[in-house]
């Protein structure tokens, strides 16, 4: 599997990177470089296996349905770009 | 040609946690803007999501309602977009593995009843809440609902009208709240259905491409929304044309739906495992305490309305439809053992229409369910007629009352005196002879004259039983 241009820069896109031609050049090369190697797994017999989730052999710990958490709107504010009523503040996004 | 309409509903329903799926805040409604957003929720660098186990039990609790296969192994997966109110650039759901696998509703739709397949459902964190209208250059986000837990349940494309998918909606709706798990408000967003609708030429067994219909918060908006699209569509296809799959806004205001440009390139989500959780395991012993401790189901209760208070399919699938009404008429029966039938008709007739009169959900009825039984009881041992107890409901409503203290009151007791009421018939009988030449010449509907007479007199107080049984034996 290798990825074509078009699709780097489509993924490019997805994750809001603007790619200058250059860039895109070398990161098409690079990113086909890592799926050559994640394709050595290939050459593994992977039909009984189950796919990992998650790479420690633990299960999730779960927590009681508790409000612990304060009112740090003020503080957590201060560092937004903007905000105005209590809101935090973007561009007019239209739909 | 002709076309058949295929419909499947994703529906979000919000679990009634008190915290949020994966952090401490609270998630109760109406609070001051971002008051309830924590670090967790504002996705701020170096915190760790951990998961509530409420949020897990309610899934699981749903799964079990609906005879699915509960995946006792189940994953939290990342799903990326960019949005002002997803401050993470992505949303935790579950994708490969969700916690509730393939289960089974039943519907009834006139005299038909059908079952519609759930194709899963999954735990979910909701996102924030973007308000465009109150500045000009901006848009405001609050993050309150961010991180709000979700169990989004999709069911198979299995609804062939606009009628069935209402119908399913409605018992996914009923079934969340019987079982505790969502609190079912549809203003607040605690319930939300999005539809997928294409058609295919009748007998054709490959779907048609479809549109998926968002922003829907009542059934009646969901019954518009989907006829409206079918036309929509039917008119494309038999212009020769075809449908583009797209999301759609349903605008209630203008009764129309308008692509959503901004979804279709972002419909590549990138699904992964989320890193910051472990697989989640559910053990043999938390899933049996949790069937243990389902309530009553509606399908169940309507079974047993039927097999043990003895109302008809209809009466029992009525008073099942909503949790709130069929507590509603459970505690009425409280007083009213034997008459269970009399109880269904009067939350059903006068009750309902009282209710919808007032634009009011039965939660907000004027008359509560133990004072409505006071009056039944009265029905039930005579001392009113089924008639005068309309007009002791209306003042009940008005709140003059209870039951008996308007009954006393407005002196409204049931005139039972077999002599007094004998009087009333002989006097009648006597001043209108033509009537009973009538009646004795076969008009048997002329019975009614004498009997509105006579009620007249009595001012609806006459026993009726006696009233008629003493008409008919003086006039024949």
């Amino acid at each position: 599997m290798s990825l074509s241009e078009e699709q780097v820069t489509q993924i490019a896109y997805l994750a809001r990177l603007t790619l200058s031609d250059a860039e895109l050049k070398d990161n098409t090369k690079d990113l086909n470089a890592i799926l050559g190697l994640a394709e050595q797994l290939g050459a593994i017999e992977t039909d009984d296996i189950e796919p990992m989730a998650h790479p420690l052999h633990m299960t999730q710990r779960l927590r009681a349905d508790v409000v612990t958490e304060q009112d740090h709107s003020d503080l957590f504010q201060s560092i937004a770009p903007k905000t105005g009523n209590k809101h935090y503040l973007v561009p007019t996004v239209i739909e | 040609m002709e076309w058949e309409t295929v419909i499947g509903l994703e529906i979000h329903a919000q679990l009634s946690t008190k915290s949020k799926i994966f952090s401490s805040a609270s998630t109760e409604f109406g609070q001051a803007p971002n008051s309830q957003a924590c670090a967790v929720d504002l996705g701020l660098p170096g915190v760790l999501p951990v998961l509530n186990v409420e949020a897990v039990n309610k899934a699981i609790k749903f799964g079990l309602a609906v005879n699915a296969h509960i995946n006792q192994r189940n994953i939290f997966d990342r799903k990326n977009y960019f949005y002002p109110d997803l401050p993470k650039g992505y949303q935790i759901s579950q994708m490969d593995l969700p916690i509730v696998g393939e289960g089974e509703i039943e519907i009834t739709v006139g005299d038909n009843t059908k079952v519609v397949g759930v194709t899963r459902a999954h735990l979910e964190e909701d996102a924030g809440k973007s308000v465009h209208d109150m500045f000009n250059e901006y848009t405001a986000v609050d993050l309150n609902r961010a991180g709000t837990p979700l169990l989004e349940i999709v069911s198979e494309p299995d609804m062939r009208s606009a009628k069935e998918a209402v119908a399913y909606a409605k018992k996914i709706h009923a079934l969340v709240q019987y079982i505790g798990i969502c609190d079912g408000n549809m203003q607040e967003g605690s319930f939300r259905c999005d539809a997928n609708v294409s058609l295919r030429p009748m007998g054709q067994e490959k779907l048609g491409t479809r549109a998926e219909l968002k922003n829907i918060n009542s059934f009646k908006f969901l019954e518009r929304a989907i006829n409206l699209e079918v036309e929509r569509q039917q008119d494309i296809l038999e212009e020769g044309g075809q449908v583009v799959q797209e999301t759609r806004l349903y605008d209630a205001v203008k009764h129309e739906t308008r692509s959503m440009r901004s979804k279709e390139e972002a419909n590549d989500y990138r699904y992964f495992p989320d890193p910051d959780l472990l697989p989640v395991e559910i053990t043999d012993e938390l899933m049996a305490l949790i069937k243990s401790s389902l309530p009553e189901l509606p399908v169940e209760k309507k079974a047993r309305f039927i097999a043990e208070l003895g109302l008809n399919e209809y009466d029992a699938d009525v008073l099942t439809s909503q949790k709130s009404l069929a507590d509603y008429f459970e505690i009425m029966l409280k007083n009213n053992q034997d008459n269970a039938k009399l109880c269904a008709n009067w939350v059903m007739g006068e009750l309902s229409a009282m209710l919808n009169k007032n634009q009011l959900e039965i939660e907000q009825s004027l008359v509560s369910a133990q004072d409505l039984s006071q009056l039944i009881v009265r029905i039930g041992d005579d001392t009113i007629s089924g008639k005068i107890a309309k007009d002791v409901f209306k003042a009940m409503w008005e709140g003059e009352g209870s039951a008996d203290q308007i009954i006393e009151s407005k002196g409204l007791k049931q005139m039972t005196d077999t002599g007094a009421i004998e009087a009333i018939v002989d006097e009648i009988i006597a001043n209108n002879s033509p009537q009973v030449e009538q009646f004795k010449s076969g008009n048997e509907k002329i019975l009614g004259f004498f009997v509105g007479q006579a009620m007249k007199v009595t001012q609806g107080k006459a026993n009726p039983k006696l009233l008629n049984q003493l008409l008919r034996d003086k006039l024949s």
